[in-house]
């Protein structure tokens, strides 16, 4: 039992009724997760049943050295692909010792909009499309580029197998797997258009679920990517030039928008988005003009379009619902580093709550 | 086993190395070697993947343990990799995604998309195309109950796509005078490896030339065999997906390999050649190491590769079924270059009448002749009845097409009688 991986994979069940807890957050950039981890003595059923903790805001930049300790909630549970046995992951959200959110703290504004009675009655639902970049350590040089140059254009390399196509599918892979057993609900994988940039999909999730499942999966992404000496980077623009950029298109759906004459509903409800254009586009991630320029698949970051199967738009319709007079729509706006809390809770909140005078 | 696996990687002075990691020894042999004494939650003897080698001391690779994990006693949700051929007909994409339940049959396989405009399938206002579910295999690269599906391209209409041949195929598979027939298909793909970013053949010296061929065929020994571990894991994967593999061999120039996948009825040949294809490019992926089809790779006196393609209908399998073949031989000479302008890009680099071709501009057949573009065997020539062998077809030629056109050609098609008469006459075939 002398080698490390011998002690990392041991099995714990057998000699203790005591697993680790590792508590999850979003640090002061709003973008850079956190981690740390506890033993808890007897077994949980929800989250509920976990002690609250705390941390020293100030070396997050989330509070001053003076006053440093930061509250964590705990909200979700998923069972830790890293650790296995009984032990979890635990998705918190950050207060001061007073029970206030702290500024970077986007879940509880989101939570309040999803326990609106009227958007519990429409059970909003998303399928988030997180792409993200692979780059080689210490250059910070996409994987599988040549240090100092650039690999052959764009085309071959969207969905692509080959050691001279497609680079880094073991870490995307062992994510995905990675996630189903934690109990996220990934819905799939892809190569995308740029050499070294992926996507996974997130979803159906309801309400508050699909920001707590998609930074888990950040999370656990990012563990891997440390696993495997390569840096993850949610750059929207990674890559200056005739290079794609990184979003994270959300589609979106309510009940009525599931049903019979959903359609109109829809409508509707890209209408009242092309009306809160700048205000959601300020919320979609730092950086999205340098990605949102109008080509490369996307609609101009100044410019509010939607159209069926149609790509350069700000948002798309496919043809399916098109055709069957209901479903749902893509926001495809956001980039690759929005907060989904603040992304989920807005379009709800435009959609359902906010009225225009 | 490393050394004639792992490409050269001399890097010339002043360029800093790939950062694509070395592939070792033990990983590999976990490739080929069932795992047992490895610690692995449930499901030990599954296929085990090359993962990436994280070579710093102090690190645990956990990444294959993940890569090998057996979703079974955590949730039923299985993945689906669809698998589709892109916009230049020989590139081959794929995705994944969860599907609630393990299927037995394709029917059972939501339609699914992707993004044409991509692929130069579509254009960008308009970029969906639609993908419907074929043929499962299992994945071997995932294990447990994930798949492999092998789907072809439509319109949101409905229409198959311009480079969407398996729908024709699948048409002409369905006429009753070649389902009577029950067509046979063997079909020999040969292959080349080449070593990543000079794109020069494995093995081969970076700025020179091995020894001539001569060698390397069938051939064991580190300076004679290049990438078996390759070819063995290729071999292995397909048999576990359900891939119909019937062989495998070192080819004549180094480098080059080849395995034949048969016999398969009608559309099946299709659909197990690309899901084998599928299966080479992602086993090289993992090699480091770059697949092409090029059917004449290396210019000069160094083989090309081809996609031979055995074939035989009920009647040419029965006494008297000589006789049959020969009618087909003659039907063939009169499409030869319907056939040929079918049966792959760049031939004419490779079909030169010299290394076991025949010129592409000429037809011929004959009884153990590797020279010509249609060998019958001597065995179907005493037994009296067997298979043809078309040599014609390059190695990156479309299964689907070959295959139907072979079917339309001698089940469906007939020449006039004078044609045919002159035909036999030529080739000396009294039918």
């Amino acid at each position: 039992m002398a080698l490390l991986n011998d002690l990392v994979n041991m099995n714990l069940s057998d000699h203790t009724e005591s697993f680790i807890a590792e508590y999850v957050w979003v640090g002061g950039s709003g973008m850079d997760m956190r981690s740390k981890a506890r033993t808890i003595s007897k077994p949980i059923s929800s989250p509920s049943e976990l002690p609250k903790w705390n941390y020293d805001g100030s070396s997050t930049g989330q509070a001053p050295g003076e006053d440093s300790e930061v509250i964590l909630y705990p909200q979700a549970i998923f069972r830790d692909p890293f650790r296995g046995g009984k032990n979890i992951l635990v998705m918190c959200d950050c207060y001061t010792p007073q029970g206030e959110p702290i500024p970077t703290n986007k879940r509880n504004n989101a939570a309040k909009i999803f326990s609106h009675p009227d958007v519990v009655a429409e059970v909003p639902w998303f399928g988030i499309e997180q792409e993200y970049t692979l780059l080689q350590k210490d250059v910070n040089w996409p994987l599988g580029w040549p240090v100092g140059g650039f690999p052959g254009p764009q085309g071959p390399y969207y969905c692509a197998i080959g050691a001279e196509k497609a680079f880094g599918r073991d870490i995307v892979d062992a994510h995905y797997k990675a996630c189903l057993y934690a109990g996220i609900n990934i819905s799939g994988i892809n190569g995308e258009v740029m050499p070294g940039q992926w996507e996974f999909q997130v979803g159906p999730s309801v309400g508050i679920e699909a920001g707590d499942q998609m930074w888990i999966a950040r999370y656990i992404l990012e563990r891997i990517t440390e696993i495997a000496g390569v840096v993850l980077s949610f750059d929207p623009k990674p890559i200056p030039g005739d290079w794609n950029g990184a979003g994270a298109h959300t589609n979106y759906s309510t009940k009525s928008m599931r049903e019979e004459g959903g359609y109109e509903v829809i409508k509707k409800a890209i209408e009242k988005l092309g009306l809160r254009h700048k205000e959601h586009i300020a919320a979609y991630g730092e950086g999205n003009e340098r990605r949102l320029t109008g080509r490369h698949e996307t609609a101009d970051i100044n410019t509010f379009k939607w159209g069926v199967a149609n790509r350069g738009a700000s948002i798309r319709v496919g043809r399916d619902t098109e055709k069957e007079g209901k479903g749902y729509f893509e926001d495809r706006r956001p980039a690759s580093n929005m907060d989904p809390y603040v992304v989920t809770a807005m379009i709800t909140e435009t959609t359902l709550l906010w009225k225009p005078n | 086993m490393a050394q004639t696996l792992v490409p050269s990687l001399q890097c010339p002075k002043g360029i800093a190395c790939n950062s694509r990691r070395m592939v070792s020894t033990k990983l590999w042999n976990s490739l080929l070697v069932p795992s047992h004494g490895r610690r692995s939650r449930k499901g030990g003897n599954a296929f085990k993947v090359l993962a990436v080698s994280t070579e710093k001391s102090g690190v645990v690779s956990r990444l294959e343990d993940l890569l090998n994990l057996d979703t079974k006693p955590y949730t039923d949700k299985i993945i689906a990799e669809y698998i589709w051929i892109g916009g230049t007909g020989i590139d081959i994409r794929s995705k994944s995604r969860t599907i609630a339940k393990p299927v037995e049959h394709p029917s059972e396989l939501p339609k699914w998309n992707y993004d044409g405009s991509s692929t130069g399938q579509a254009p960008g206002e308009d970029s969906e195309v639609i993908l419907y579910p074929q043929a499962i295999f299992k994945d071997p690269f995932r294990g447990g109950n994930h798949i492999l599906v092998i789907c072809d391209c439509y319109t949101p209409a409905g229409e198959p796509i311009p480079t969407n041949k398996r729908y024709r195929a699948a048409q002409i598979f369905s006429q009753q005078k070649v389902i009577d027939e029950v067509p046979w298909y063997g079909i020999e793909q040969e292959y080349t490896l080449l070593q990543t970013n000079t794109k020069w053949p494995l093995g081969w010296p970076v700025g020179g030339y091995p020894g001539p061929q001569g060698p390397y065929y069938c051939a064991v020994g580190a300076d004679k065999s290049f990438g078996r571990d390759i070819s063995d894991a290729h071999y292995k994967a397909c048999l576990y997906a359900g891939i119909n593999i019937s062989g495998t061999n070192g080819e004549v120039m180094p480098g080059q390999w080849e395995y034949q996948v048969g016999p398969s009825v009608g559309i099946e040949a299709g659909d197990h050649i690309w899901c084998s294809r599928y299966l080479l490019e992602r086993i090289t992926e993992q090699a480091g190491v770059v697949l092409t089809l090029d059917p004449k790779p290396i210019e000069g006196d160094w083989n090309g590769a081809g996609c031979h393609t055995n074939y035989s209908t009920k009647t040419m399998r029965e006494d008297g079924g000589y006789e049959v073949i020969k009618k087909a031989i003659l039907n063939l000479s009169l499409r030869h270059q319907e056939h040929i302008s079918a049966y792959g890009e760049g031939n004419e680099r490779r079909l030169t009448g010299k290394h076991e071709t025949a010129s592409i501009d000429t037809f011929s057949w004959g009884v153990a002749n590797r020279g010509c573009s249609i060998r019958v065997g001597r065995d179907t020539e005493k037994k009296g009845k067997g298979y043809l062998e078309d040599r014609r077809p390059a190695s990156n030629m479309e299964p689907y097409v070959v295959t139907s056109l072979l079917a339309e050609t001698t089940l469906l098609w007939e020449p006039t009688l004078e044609a045919e008469a002159l035909a036999a006459h030529k080739l000396q075939l009294q039918v």
